[in-house]
């Protein structure tokens, strides 16, 4: 490790101007652009003013809902890039047949692969998720902030500062060529001796403190500060799958950790846990990432599965039907999701009994799921239903998820995984599930929520066009990647042979290029609704005319949240208020006790990536710098006793006049 | 917007029509094993279209019957609980995976690819004392190579065995993880280096079948892919024959050669092999200078990821390795390893062995 | 835990009288410090089960090298042990000054803490070099690597322990024992006696096992 101990390697370590996409043109034109759309961006921020703004309302910001839209925001950015490399891997696979190679060589396709896998599990369905819980928990059970603000604040530069890193490998260095999962032997440092797995580990390492921390303090937030009378059975169904999924969070992500930093150990030392010689297992590699790997799916899932709660009882206009057996199907989802992760390698040859055994668990899942869409179905059963945006999502979401499932049983029985495993039938399923499932979801609670956060609803024309380009694309891509993968067709390759399946994979480029129309239409809707604004206003801070409590205050909320801490007798508790003709207060305001901006996490998550970037590339001195300042700022934090204020009475006063004043000239 | 899904499921007919006709190789396959996988297949989806239908047909009903603007239908925002049909929404699915779990156990156990098989295709029990023809396999960046203890040859990139006579593969990696998988004649199963995993499979129909790895495994994934020959008994001597007749043999020196990674390697055939070289490739101790895994102490092994037995190492004709496999188990933990240089499987030696 | 906040509500939706909907003063929830730290410890925990497991597993990979009986040696790690578990015993008389409110005792019973917290370390440290000059490092067999990783962790955590101690005691000596900085020590106090715990796995499960098998 320190055998050129000259002062160029120390600082540079093994950085050399080779490591910029100079020769490669699709990736140097890339770098091009997104400098370019770097350098517009920062030039549009500085001739408006907006640095200041920025820094003080948002980077350093502890309000739950701004580090809510900050996730969302970064989730929705990186959905681009993860999807520009789907569209290149849909192309690629279309073009490559006999002698013609399409556009990617195999080592620049392999990262492509990695990295979308990668980018669409870690840097988006996570920060949208996060996103979403950050924004609505609090709002939900009536509190005014999570529990541990800065720690928010700081979990989300961590997941900032991964981002930075996996975007970073496109144009300095490269990324992992190993798959989403970045298996060894393949990614030990004698089949993969370049930085590509080293940005793998950091990032996520990075980011995965992030999500951990976060998933305490949702946690603890959903424990210590319900609102007084919200027992656990009066939760709404979001916080209840919130819940279930942050319990996952904290369970789980260590185990990424760990195993992640033992792969790191064979890389950086030398060790020999997953190595072929000396008595290392590969095996445990495999085993102990799916242990953290198949919870994550769940993780995923499980707010995805809330937000439908919620949405379908609303735009039903009727209460969730079972909510006791929804709670208790989530809970046997959250038990269960350790007890199936060997189904992800029935292949690797362990005895009938254990593939039975784990087989048969992953099953079992599918009744609580199951009886979680039927209670969906009965919520609809004799309602007035709205086809409004979320709505339509949701709907989308129960057909398409229902076959996905249905894939996912077939593939549970472990002598058909046999026959199906690696294939693009698994691909397919997967993308079912987490497109329809989670993705679908997580534009279900954006288009629901939006209104909530910014005050004005979205577009409904656009956001119906993005809901049908992206479903029927969805169809499109995935259909045939089931026929392929019954076709005897494997994942991952760049290459084939056979011109008879050339047709199916350019449906499923079709099908990509629809779902591109997807997410051209949802860009424009943004747009759209933020031009008309005025028009789309939300002044009522009610406007699906919804059940719970966040709704109860204005659109978007005072940073507050609720000038009164609200008192909860009913799971639906803003739909009781109106059904009991609750009157806003509108006197007798008291100062409100809250936590204070800081800039310690924006630092933190500066100095992590740089740290980050340095054990990339071995630049040792980079690394004992980054790591002193590091604990540096984190102590010199610690000496900051003056976190909180109070913001006085008469501020309240005003903010809920204003308020007031808005309702009365509305009606 | 129901009726526009109903077309989208109209349009995806056609689709399935299309699939039947085309080389759905996992629909028809050749090989017993993978002809019971194909039923499993679709048993199971049979079950699951039970619920799935109903579902499918019950989400687009309902999103009609009670559509905001359709006021004749019953509104009743308050209904939110019925035991009766909590009961039903658990018992259902509940009872589709009863049936699922019973045969998903029943199959998996079936199937094992471990078990040696109990018939050639339906109503063909295999004949007792039937000895399967062994083949050897190891996975190498990026290319198959087969070894044939029987016959004494080796190929490379292409597979071949005689219609209706049990095979058992055994399977190993050098460096990194893949998967064996020839569609039409049985499910896939890890290659793994230092680790063995078995399959056991046949094929019922002469013909040129896919072979491929499954598992991605670097650069060269795309174009690791080889034939397989289900041949007449006939056809399956001469083919080995003319393997017997090529001019090269698998020394050491040639396998270390062909070990460097290379893709879309052409055909070989060697007509011998250096005794034990299988054994020292599964126990990485191939080069002179490694000690094998299996004669150090303490290696990991469950009983599927085995070093290899006694009977491998009599049949490489290495008596000093078969002893030292012996005092293996005697040994003390802390004993140094005086013993490994002894114990190596010394494949360097005359590379003639069993080619009659 | 559904019932904490039961005595809040003044009515309920049987009696009679309209429901309250919002409290008219400032609701303060109890603090989650604590049970964050807790979530913390166990999620910290499951790594060290990761790494117990991975021992479990490679603990027998000797690759030729030595095993765990050739290389421990017991009477070094016993004192070793001794020198944690006093540590944890002091640790519990600091926090006892603390509950009676004297600064300087606890600062004391603090100090002498960190040293055998130190002294912990640089046993530790000394076994460590020690295995690597004789060509047992863990870069040697797979066992040695999971052994090095165990031991190592936790040693890291000692070591940060450390340095929070520190930084605590500084706190403490500016500020005094104010709610939060008490906190702070309990906080601290949990690592601690975790490190303790996860510890005495170690011991039991790597050294006294190793050296009997």
């Amino acid at each position: 490790m320190f055998d050129h101990l000259d002062l160029v390697k120390l600082i540079f370590g093994r950085l050399t101007w080779e490591a910029l996409p100079l020769h490669v043109p699709i990736v140097l034109g890339t770098m091009i652009v997104v400098m370019l759309g770097g350098l517009a961006l920062v030039a549009v921020i500085t001739y408006n003013r907006l640095w200041g703004y920025l820094w003080h309302d948002w980077f350093t910001s502890i309000d739950h809902k701004k580090i809510g839209i900050m996730y969302i925001i970064l989730g929705l950015v990186m959905l681009l890039r993860g999807f520009s490399d789907a569209i290149m891997m849909r192309a690629q696979q279309a073009m490559s047949f006999g002698a013609n190679n399409g556009f990617l060589p195999p080592e620049h396709y392999d990262q492509v692969f990695t990295a979308h896998g990668v980018i669409m599990i870690f840097f988006v369905a996570m920060p949208l998720i996060t996103g979403i819980m950050n924004f609505v928990i609090p709002l939900q059970i009536g509190a005014r902030d999570v529990a541990f603000p800065f720690l928010n604040n700081f979990s989300f530069w961590m997941t900032a500062a991964g981002t930075v890193l996996v975007m970073m490998s496109l144009f300095v260095g490269e990324f992992a060529r190993t798959g989403w999962l970045a298996y060894p032997p393949l990614s030990g440092i004698a089949q993969s001796p370049d930085v590509g797995v080293d940005y793998y580990i950091w990032s996520l390492q990075i980011a995965g403190i992030g999500t951990l921390l976060s998933g305490i303090n949702l946690l603890v937030t959903i424990i210590k500060m319900r609102a007084p009378g919200m027992s656990l059975m009066k939760m709404p169904m979001f916080v209840w799958t919130a819940l279930c999924t942050n319990v996952l969070i904290v369970a789980a992500f260590p185990v990424l950790t760990a195993v992640l930093a033992l792969l790191s150990l064979d890389r950086y030392v030398g060790t020999n846990f997953f190595t072929t010689a000396l008595g290392g297992n590969a095996m445990m590699y495999v085993n102990l990432i799916w242990i953290w790997g198949h919870p994550e799916v769940y993780i995923l899932i499980l707010p995805a599965f809330g937000i439908f709660s919620e949405v379908t009882a609303t735009f039903s206009r009727k209460r969730l039907f079972g909510y006791t057996s929804m709670v208790y199907a989530t809970i046997v989802i959250t038990v269960l999701a350790y007890l199936v992760w060997l189904h992800h390698f029935f292949t690797m040859g362990s005895g009938a009994s254990v593939n039975s055994f784990f087989g048969i668990t992953t099953m079992i899942i599918s009744i609580p799921t199951g009886a979680k869409i039927f209670n969906w179905l009965f919520t609809m059963y004799r309602g007035r239903i709205t086809f409004s945006v979320p709505m339509l999502w949701t709907m989308g979401f129960m057909v398409t998820f229902t076959i996905g499932g249905m894939t996912g049983v077939l593939l549970a029985v472990p002598p058909a995984d046999f026959v199906l495993h690696n294939s693009l039938f698994l691909v397919a399923h997967f993308h079912n599930v987490i497109i329809g499932g989670v993705l679908f979801g997580l534009f279900a609670g954006i288009n629901y929520w939006f209104p909530k956060a910014f005050g004005f609803k979205l577009d409904e024309f656009w956001g119906k066009c993005s809901f049908w380009f992206w479903t029927v694309g969805f169809y499109f891509a995935f259909m045939p990647l089931y026929v392929l993968g019954l076709m005897g067709v494997t994942r991952r390759m760049s290459h084939f042979d056979d011109s008879s399946l050339q047709i199916w994979f350019e449906i499923a480029a079709f099908g990509a290029f629809l779902v591109l129309l997807g997410i051209i239409s949802m860009l424009i809707q943004f747009y759209v609704s933020f031009r008309h604004r005025a028009a789309l206003r939300d002044v009522t801070g009610d406007p699906w005319d919804a059940r719970t409590l966040e709704w109860s205050t204005s659109s978007p909320p005072p940073s507050y949240n609720f000038a009164f801490t609200p008192l909860v007798h009913d799971v639906d508790t803003w739909w009781q208020m109106k059904q009991a003709h609750y009157k806003r207060p509108e006197e007798g305001f008291i100062p409100i006790h809250m936590p204070k901006n800081t800039g310690a996490g924006i630092m933190l998550g500066g100095l992590s990536t740089i740290f980050g970037f340095a054990m990339i590339w071995n630049m040792w001195l980079l690394v004992v710098v980054s790591f002193v300042a590091l604990l540096a700022v984190a102590i010199g934090h610690t000496f900051n006793y003056k976190r909180d204020f109070h913001i006085p009475a008469d501020e309240v006063a005003r903010t809920e006049a204003a308020r007031t004043t808005l309702l009365a000239n509305h009606v | 917007m129901p009726l526009k899904k109903t077309l989208r499921g109209l349009l995806l007919l056609p689709a399935l029509a299309l699939l039947a006709g085309c080389n759905a190789v996992l629909l028809h396959p050749e090989g017993d094993v993978a002809l019971q996988q194909r039923d499993l297949i679709i048993v199971s989806l049979g079950l699951m279209l039970l619920i799935v239908i109903p579902v499918i047909a019950l989400t687009l009903f309902f999103a009609w019957r009670y559509r905001a603007r359709n006021t004749q239908a019953s509104y009743d925002p308050e209904w939110h609980h019925s035991t009766m049909l909590e009961l039903m929404i658990w018992a259902a699915p509940l009872l589709i995976i009863i049936a699922l779990g019973a045969l998903t156990w029943v199959s998996t156990h079936k199937l094992d690819p471990y078990r040696p098989l109990d018939q050639l295709s339906k109503g063909r029990p295999v004949a007792a004392g039937t000895r399967p023809l062994v083949v050897e396999v190891v996975a190498l960046d990026w290319k198959w190579l087969f070894f044939y203890p029987e016959q004494g040859i080796a190929t490379v990139n292409e597979l071949a065995a005689p219609v209706d006579r049990p095979i058992e593969f055994r399977i190993t990696a050098t460096n990194v993880m893949n998967s064996f998988f020839i569609p039409s004649l049985a499910g896939q199963i890890y290659a793994m280096p230092g680790m063995e995993t078995k399959l056991n499979a046949v094929i019922n129909k002469a013909g040129e079948y896919e072979g491929f790895s499954a598992n991605f495994s670097g650069d060269g994934f795309s174009g690791m892919r080889f034939k397989f020959h289900g041949m007449s008994d006939q056809d399956f001597d001469t083919w080995v024959q003319q393997a017997r007749k090529s001019s090269e043999t698998l020394s050491v020196d040639t396998y270390q050669h062909l070990e460097q990674p290379s893709e879309r390697e052409p055909i070989h055939f060697y007509a011998s092999v250096a005794p034990g070289l299988y054994d020292a490739i599964l126990n990485n101790c191939v080069a002179a200078a490694q000690k094998c895994a299996d004669s150090m102490m303490g290696f990991a092994s469950d009983a599927r990821t085995k070093a290899p037995d006694m009977h491998a190492m009599m049949r490489s004709g290495d008596a000093a390795h078969a002893d030292a496999a012996v005092a293996h188990d005697a040994m003390s933990m802390s004993m140094p390893m005086p013993a490994a240089s002894e114990s190596k499987s010394a494949p360097a030696a005359a590379p003639s062995g069993h080619t009659p | 835990m559904s019932d904490t906040h039961a005595h809040v509500i003044t009515s309920d939706a049987n009696s009679a009288g309209p429901l309250q909907f919002h409290l008219t003063h400032e609701h303060h929830p109890e603090n989650g410090t604590l049970l964050g730290f807790w979530m913390y410890l166990m999620s910290d925990c499951l790594i060290f089960a990761c790494l117990f497991a991975v021992y479990g597993v490679l603990g027998r990979n000797y690759a030729g090298g030595p095993s765990g009986a050739e290389v421990f040696e017991l009477p070094l790690v016993a004192v070793n042990t001794s020198m944690l578990l006093l540590s944890s015993i002091t640790y519990g008389f600091g926090i006892l000054e603390m509950q009676r409110n004297r600064l300087r005792p606890m600062l004391i019973w603090l100090a002498i803490t960190g040293l055998f917290g130190a002294a912990f370390l640089s046993l530790e440290m000394y076994e460590f070099l020690h295995l690597i000059h004789e060509g047992n490092g863990p870069q040697r067999s797979a066992f040695l690597s999971s052994f090095f990783t165990l031991v190592g962790t936790h040693g890291l955590h000692v070591t940060f322990g450390i340095v929070w101690l520190i930084t605590l005691m500084v706190q403490t000596g500016k500020l005094g024992l104010t709610p939060e900085n008490k906190r702070r020590l309990m906080c601290l106090s949990m690592f601690w006696h975790f490190l303790d715990v996860v510890w005495i796995g170690v011991f039991t499960f790597v050294y006294l096992m190793g050296v009997l098998k």
